[in-house]
């Protein structure tokens, strides 16, 4: 069997991994990069960028239609539009493929080489990768493992996936648009694929087990997303469990244990990502866990030395931006330089629609973690750009100290606000008081506008309004 | 509305100057009747001032440390009702007491030179003073060579090392500060902010950075990293009282020592079987009150020892009591409790003596009696004995007997080497009362008790 000796050996090339990898080459450090699948991980390949892609289509889709019943007040009408689905998906698939070959790329150009193929962790030095269409596997023995295996949508055992019952992953590559779509679990992957499949024409019921659609977040910032799925028409089953599928029907059990059953041509089940840890030999190295993920310090470390632990694999949040940074991180730390993982925001945003993006401590988040906090929001129907986009649902809300305005906290839900998410951070990041903002000048017109007045309406003088 | 003055007291035996210790109040404090003001302290005891009215502290007569005659203003106070100062002078003391505005120790000084003319009228030695002589002192972090700054508040406040931060808050700067102090391998919770509400800006962390360079800071290896802390304490109280009387000992008192080696495996082995038969009913003995007793023998002879030496009125005196001063470490410093009349007592005695004297003078409870009169004094560290130690004289006596430690050393006796407790005294003499000759046979007579032990005890 070939043995190839690196310095580090990166398990998974997906926006952890890869962003390790770019990294370690930067920095002169021998890295390999083991991948399986293609390059970009679930984010690239079926996640954060075909859904996107699939939410913008249905978004144009949904104009068009809107158009064509004579409906918009923009005076467009267009006749009968029609979507072409599997067009769309390739579209989708180029734009995938496109950032995965950039992935590759990028890589090469530094040097790190990516063997292709399934790895088998033997010991925290050593590992074994297949081939996957089968073949010779080489052995490869490193100073450093960096684990970046990823996650997988949860499996609801008495519902698996195949036939109808689809995942995240399945409903980005479907050929054509199911007349009946149920989804399972009102949280934001559900949420976001279930609006697009209803603006792709869809009879589409999300059905959820706690009491409120998307639970992770405050009642206020959820709001103007309940009325967007009740204009949409997205049937909502609240405080309702499924119990498994009979043929083409999906039972339920509400709260006080009445059954029902809908009518489904696909059950999409979006009830959360676990951690990827089994498969691939993790267990021989017999890893602190943290619940179901792999535990980890500031620093990444596992509780073995020099191997390290990145992304969904080591727990929430599962975003693709903070196994960069943490990736980022770990390469730099093997590389010799000092660093900790210690952001003072993650970013999340939610691509429902009107999108929600939060960052930092929500109000009620702030009291919990003992700050006299203040909160202040200003309401997108009083900016004038959000008027001209037809976005006047939602707002932003800022968070801060009382004592010392320091921001603590940024949250939005409005139509395009995700864009928002780079000035929250920072201003958390750079330590900014609520002055800092409300005295930087925001371009006219811009939904930006109403951050600096958030800012403003915070220290009791928000001008429009 | 009244003023009430009270004055610092008479406290007895001829004492003209009584010394500040303790402030337990401030300006401004509202006090009852009864309540304690300050501490003072006379040559070795320290008396409580009680209130005798209720009211409000207008100004303190002093500083800690400040020595004030009998009769000084100690404090003044508002209080109810017409007060014990009449109001005209009440209103032009004030002026009086603003106007020094000298250095603090110019001010001090004429002050307590005025002060100690006894029975002078309080207003005419303005004895409360300005701000700017108490805050050099009561201010710790002042630097001792600064207390001749003119103006202590006009002095920059020394800049925090601490950084203005509530516990608990993690440290606030910017990404690109927070990785600039990872590459640098600064802890930011060590980093004081300058920035608004405390952020942590690349001029802050220059600033730490130079002050670890230049030793101030935590550096990666504590081990060795230099010290630049100062800390200057005022000497107050029992040590200044020591410092003084260790001064004079030394300045006037022409010292000699010699050291003889004595032989105690005879007295040890004496010990041992005394404590073993009468421990239980009497106490146990340590060498102490054993070498008291020799002492107490060998002034029979050399009755010059036990003596005060009157060096201003060349007076020598002395007496025909051993009243041997024992010294003592206490938490505040060294004392000297008496055991009077030694010769009166035997080892047991002496032994409970020797500890009722040193528990009282641990608590602060020694009276003044119990503290003075000795006519010669034995010091003993014990284990921490050492070979040879230079005591020095409790002035006005003319001799110190120090006790060395007890080691087992091989010595030659009848042509062998055998092994022998050999323990050091080192004893200090007044030259100028005390010949060399009459201070070695001094030793030697208590060696010889020493050495054989039934002489203490069998005339």
């Amino acid at each position: 069997m070939e043995t190839i000796n690196t310095t580090l050996l990166i398990i998974g090339a997906g926006p952890g991994g890869y962003i390790a990898g770019i990294r370690a080459g930067q920095l002169g450090v021998d890295a390999i990069v083991v991948e399986g699948a293609q390059p970009g991980g679930t984010c690239l390949n079926i996640g954060c960028i075909p859904s996107k892609a699939l939410i913008h289509a249905a978004d144009e889709y949904s104009k068009a239609v809107t158009y064509a019943a004579q409906e918009s007040p923009l005076g467009i009408t267009v006749d009968s539009p029609r979507i072409d689905l599997a067009r769309t998906i390739a579209w989708k698939d180029g734009i995938v493929k496109r950032l995965t070959g950039g992935v590759g790329a990028l890589l090469k150009k530094q040097g790190v080489r990516v063997v292709h193929g399934w790895a088998r962790v033997l010991d925290g030095k050593t590992v074994e990768v297949t081939p996957p269409a089968g073949g010779e596997p080489v052995r490869i023995r490193c100073e450093h493992l960096l684990l970046a295996s990823g996650s997988h949508p949860v499996e609801l055992p008495f519902m698996p996936f195949g036939g109808p019952v689809i995942s995240s992953t399945g409903a980005l590559s479907q050929d054509s648009v199911p007349r009946r779509l149920v989804v399972v679990g009102a949280g934001y992957i559900g949420l976001e694929l279930g609006i697009a499949y209803r603006k792709l024409g869809a009879q589409v019921t999300v059905v959820e087990a706690a009491e409120r659609i998307l639970p992770a977040y405050d009642a206020d910032l959820v709001k103007p997303v309940a009325n967007s799925l009740a204009r949409l028409g997205v049937e909502l089953r609240l405080a309702t469990q499924v119990a498994g599928m009979e043929g083409e029907r999906v039972k339920l059990r509400d709260a006080s244990g009445v059954e029902g059953y809908l009518e489904a041509d696909k059950v999409l089940v979006a009830v959360g990502r676990t951690p990827a840890t089994t498969g691939w030999g993790l267990e021989n190295l017999m890893l602190d866990m943290a619940g179901r993920a792999l535990k980890v310090d500031s620093q990444c470390r596992t509780s073995m030395r020099n191997v390290w632990a990145i992304g969904d694999l080591t727990g929430e949040p599962m975003l693709a931006h903070r196994a960069m940074a943490q990736g980022e991180m770990v390469a730099e730390i093997i590389a010799g330089k000092r660093r900790e993982f210690a952001p003072a925001a993650i970013p999340a945003v939610c691509y429902t629609d009107p999108e929600i993006v939060v960052a930092g401590l929500s109000p009620s988040e702030a009291t919990a973690a003992g700050i006299d906090a203040i909160a202040a929001s200003f309401p997108f129907s009083a900016n004038g750009r959000a008027m001209t986009i037809e976005g006047t649902d939602g707002f932003v809300r800022v968070v801060a100290r009382k004592d010392n305005h320091v921001i603590v906290g940024w949250q939005a839900v409005g139509v395009g606000v995700s864009e928002l998410a780079g000035g929250f951070t920072q201003s958390i990041e750079l330590g900014a008081q609520l002055e800092d903002v409300a005295r930087t000048i925001h371009a006219h017109p811009t939904l930006g506008e109403a951050v600096q007045e958030a800012a403003l309406r915070a220290l009791g003088h928000a001008l429009h309004i | 509305m009244g003023i009430h003055v009270i004055k610092m007291p008479d406290l007895g035996e001829g004492i003209a100057e009584v010394e500040v210790v303790a402030w337990h109040v401030q300006p401004g404090d509202t006090v009852k009747e009864d309540q304690v003001l300050a501490d003072v302290m006379t040559d070795k005891a320290t008396v409580e001032i009680p209130s005798p009215v209720a009211g409000t502290i207008t100004s303190l007569g002093g500083a800690i440390g400040q020595s004030l005659a009998v009769g000084a203003e100690l404090i003044r106070l508002e209080v109810e009702g017409a007060g014990n100062l009449s109001a005209t002078k009440a209103r032009q003391e004030p002026v009086q007491s603003a106007a020094p505005t000298a250095p603090a120790e110019e001010v001090a000084e004429p002050q307590l030179a005025a002060l100690a003319h006894a029975g002078a009228p309080p207003q005419a030695v303005a004895a409360a003073p300005a701000p700017s002589v108490s805050k050099p002192v009561s201010n710790p972090a002042s630097n001792p060579a600064s207390s001749r700054a003119t103006n202590p508040a006009a002095r920059p406040a020394p800049q925090s090392a601490v950084p203005m931060r509530a516990e608990g808050d993690k440290p606030l700067a910017p990404p690109a500060v927070r990785q600039r102090a990872w590459d640098l391998g600064v802890e930011l919770q060590f980093v004081s902010g300058s920035g608004p509400a405390g952020r942590i800006t690349h001029a802050d962390l220059d600033a730490h950075v130079e002050g670890r360079r230049n030793g101030a800071g935590g550096g990666s290896d504590e081990r060795y990293a230099e010290q630049h802390g100062e800390h200057a304490t005022q000497v107050i109280g029992l040590r200044r009282k020591i410092a003084e009387k260790m001064q004079e000992a030394k300045r006037n008192i022409p010292h000699f020592t010699y050291v003889e080696e004595v032989d105690v495996t005879e007295l040890e082995a004496l010990r041992i079987q005394l404590n073993a038969r009468y421990g239980a009913e009497r106490g146990k003995l340590t060498l102490l009150p054993l070498l008291m007793r020799a002492v107490v023998l060998a002034l029979r002879s050399y009755p010059m020892m036990s003596a005060r030496y009157d060096d201003e009125h060349n007076l020598l005196t002395t007496y025909d009591a051993a009243h041997i001063g024992i010294a003592a470490q206490t938490d505040n410093g060294l004392m000297v409790p008496v055991v009077r009349h030694a010769e009166s007592r035997d080892p047991w005695s002496s032994a409970a003596e020797i500890a009722r004297l040193a528990e009282a003078a641990r608590s602060g409870r020694a009276t003044r009696d119990e503290l003075t009169g000795s006519t010669i004094t034995i010091t003993s560290l014990g284990a921490l004995g050492g070979i040879v130690t230079t005591p020095v004289i409790n002035r006005p006596e003319v001799a110190i007997v120090g006790v060395n430690r007890i080691v087992d050393r091989p010595v030659i006796r009848d042509g062998a080497m055998v092994a022998r407790k050999m323990m050091n005294l080192s004893s200090s003499f007044d030259h100028r009362v005390i010949d060399g000759m009459v201070a070695a046979q001094f030793v030697q007579a208590i060696r010889g008790y020493l050495e054989f032990p039934a002489t203490l005890f069998v005339e």
